[in-house]
């Protein structure tokens, strides 16, 4: 075998490496896919979505877990979205470049790294406790709005660094002032970005089930909430619990929301990528 | 008081980044509606200097100047200047056409929008006085509310100089306002630049030797951060009073 012939054959073998690799997961996904259709997608009916927790496997619906996690997401996205979108803007476009600004930018990437369940715990001392907030929806928003707000300055910050700087000086020049010349160019000029960031960060809140756990969210509620101040659980807590008991019938519960609970990841994710392409296509430099 | 009044003055002027010492002693006096032209190698502060006159440098982390900038005997960084104030006073078109990702008219009339006007007919007679200024008028009035990035470089250059006009400063500054344009664009824009100066004191920054001797009433040459010579542009480039300023004119170094 001649050296050229080797290499060609060494091409084809990592080729092939790769999309073994690349496959694997994506196997392995629908092959979970798959099994949770099938065990879940019979299960699901307007009664489902509709009715109360109930001890009989059969009559037991989603209906407060479903509530719950909306309301989470409105709540902890009004909370997170201002914050962290402030702190991004204040740290790109006002803060000094100096040795407190790279301390500040290190242990925010790391604060995005830290795990969920230390969180509640923090949530737990902070919101439940010193603020006595209890297991409420209001502590556990507040709570997994802390988790996504790294997230969402990361991102923030990632998407105002893109907008080019003669953009910045084309409105200086013209006699804006910093905030101007931000709200005017760098935010419209930025804003699929943080979107998206916003939008992928909450999907991930969404599927958290250990922050709220350990802040006091119940597997048991009886009604759906109707303030900030209620108790609440949400369709991880509830899949969580379903999965937890000996009936079979139990676990086609829990596929079944398994289901509703990727159904809005999914909605969240294809929001992100739809509005990143509708802005990118909008900006071009 | 000087005996003549000048439009712009630099007295003792010093710039700094952080230890480099950009700008060392520059006096320079130029008149009022009248284009000066500052030449000189990559480096040797020339745009440094022009970014000092509207204070485009403010925001450099510790980018600092001494001694004095005067607009119509004023010194610009003094403590009573606001910067903005300023900067409708003394307008900037830079290197790279850099208009908004906005429709045409929303460019022209950003300066005006960010001052709280919002009278429709302001807006309108303004936008259209700015671009005939610029002979933009005819190629884009059916256009007004399409994006400016589909215009070409050239008129995308022009759309930032009626941009610029539409605030009414008394000064322009333009850094390299044609090195990423077409001989044809650049000639407009020469063009453009010579009907300004009836009404406008410009400073130009370029690397054309030609553009300098086209358009250009008064020279400055700067080298290392010093202004060398500073006379007029047909004794600069005529009879240059330093070997050095010869050298440069003439395409030996830069």
């Amino acid at each position: 075998m001649t050296n050229s012939e080797l290499n060609r054959l060494k091409d084809k073998a990592f080729q092939g490496f790769g999309i073994f690799c690349t496959l694997i997961g994506l196997v392995v996904l629908a092959i979970f896919l798959l099994n949770i259709l099938i065990d879940g997608l019979g299960r699901i009916d307007w009664n489902f979505l509709n009715n109360l927790p109930s001890r009989r496997a059969e009559r037991a619906g989603i209906y407060t877990a479903w509530i719950g996690t909306l309301w989470v997401l409105v709540l902890s996205s009004l909370i997170a979205f201002p914050l962290g979108i402030s702190a991004g803007i204040y740290l790109e476009e006002y803060g000094k470049k100096n040795r407190l600004a790279s301390f500040l930018e290190v242990n925010i990437s790391n604060l995005a790294g830290v795990p969920s369940i230390i969180y509640g715990l923090l949530g737990l001392e902070i919101f439940a406790r010193m603020m006595a907030l209890g297991g409420s929806l209001l502590a556990g928003s507040l709570t997994l709005a802390l988790l996504v707000l790294p997230i969402i300055i990361v991102t923030t910050r990632e998407s105002i660094k893109a907008v080019p700087r003669s953009i910045r000086d084309a409105s200086y020049a013209l006699g804006a002032s910093k905030w101007q010349t931000t709200w005017y160019q760098v935010l419209p000029a930025s804003f699929g970005g943080i979107l998206t960031g916003v939008i992928l960060a909450l999907s991930r809140a969404v599927g958290e089930a250990a922050p709220l756990i350990v802040i006091g969210a119940l597997a048991y509620v009886p009604f759906a909430p109707s303030s900030p101040m209620d108790e609440f659980t949400v369709l991880p807590i509830q899949i969580f619990n379903w999965i937890s008991r000996p009936q079979a019938a139990f676990a086609t519960n829990a596929a079944a929301a398994i289901i509703i609970l990727l159904f809005i990841t999914f909605m969240l994710n294809g929001i992100a990528v739809y509005l990143r392409n509708k802005w990118q296509k909008k900006v071009k430099w | 008081m000087s005996k003549k009044n000048y439009k712009l003055e630099a007295k003792s002027l010093n710039a700094y980044y952080g230890n480099f010492h950009a700008l060392k002693d520059i006096n320079i006096a130029m008149e009022e509606k009248a284009v000066t032209a500052f030449i000189g190698p990559s480096g040797c502060g020339k745009s440094t200097f022009l970014r000092t006159l509207n204070r485009m440098n403010d925001y450099i982390d510790g980018f600092r100047v001494e001694g004095e900038i005067l607009l119509d005997n004023r010194d610009i960084y003094g403590k009573d200047v606001r910067v903005d104030e300023l900067r409708k006073e003394v307008g900037m078109v830079f290197q790279k056409p850099n208009p908004f990702p906005k429709t045409i008219f929303e460019n022209v009339v950003y300066g005006l929008r960010i001052q709280g006007i919002k009278d429709k007919r302001v807006l309108a007679e303004t936008a259209e006085t700015s671009l005939r200024q610029t002979a933009l008028w005819d190629e884009v009035k059916d256009k007004l509310d399409k994006s400016a990035l589909a215009l070409s470089g050239g008129q995308q250059q022009r759309l930032c100089i009626a941009r610029a006009l539409a605030i009414s400063p008394s000064v322009i500054l333009m850094d390299e306002p044609t090195s990423a344009l077409d001989p044809i664009s650049t000639a407009k824009i020469e063009e453009l630049i010579y009907e300004l100066k009836k009404d406008y004191t410009i400073v130009i920054v370029t690397h054309n030797m030609q553009q300098a001797g086209r358009v250009s009433d008064q020279t400055a040459f700067f080298y290392m951060g010093e202004l060398v010579e500073f006379s007029k542009t047909k004794i600069m480039f005529t009879s240059p009073k330093h070997e050095r300023t010869q050298n440069y004119i003439t395409g030996r170094f830069g």
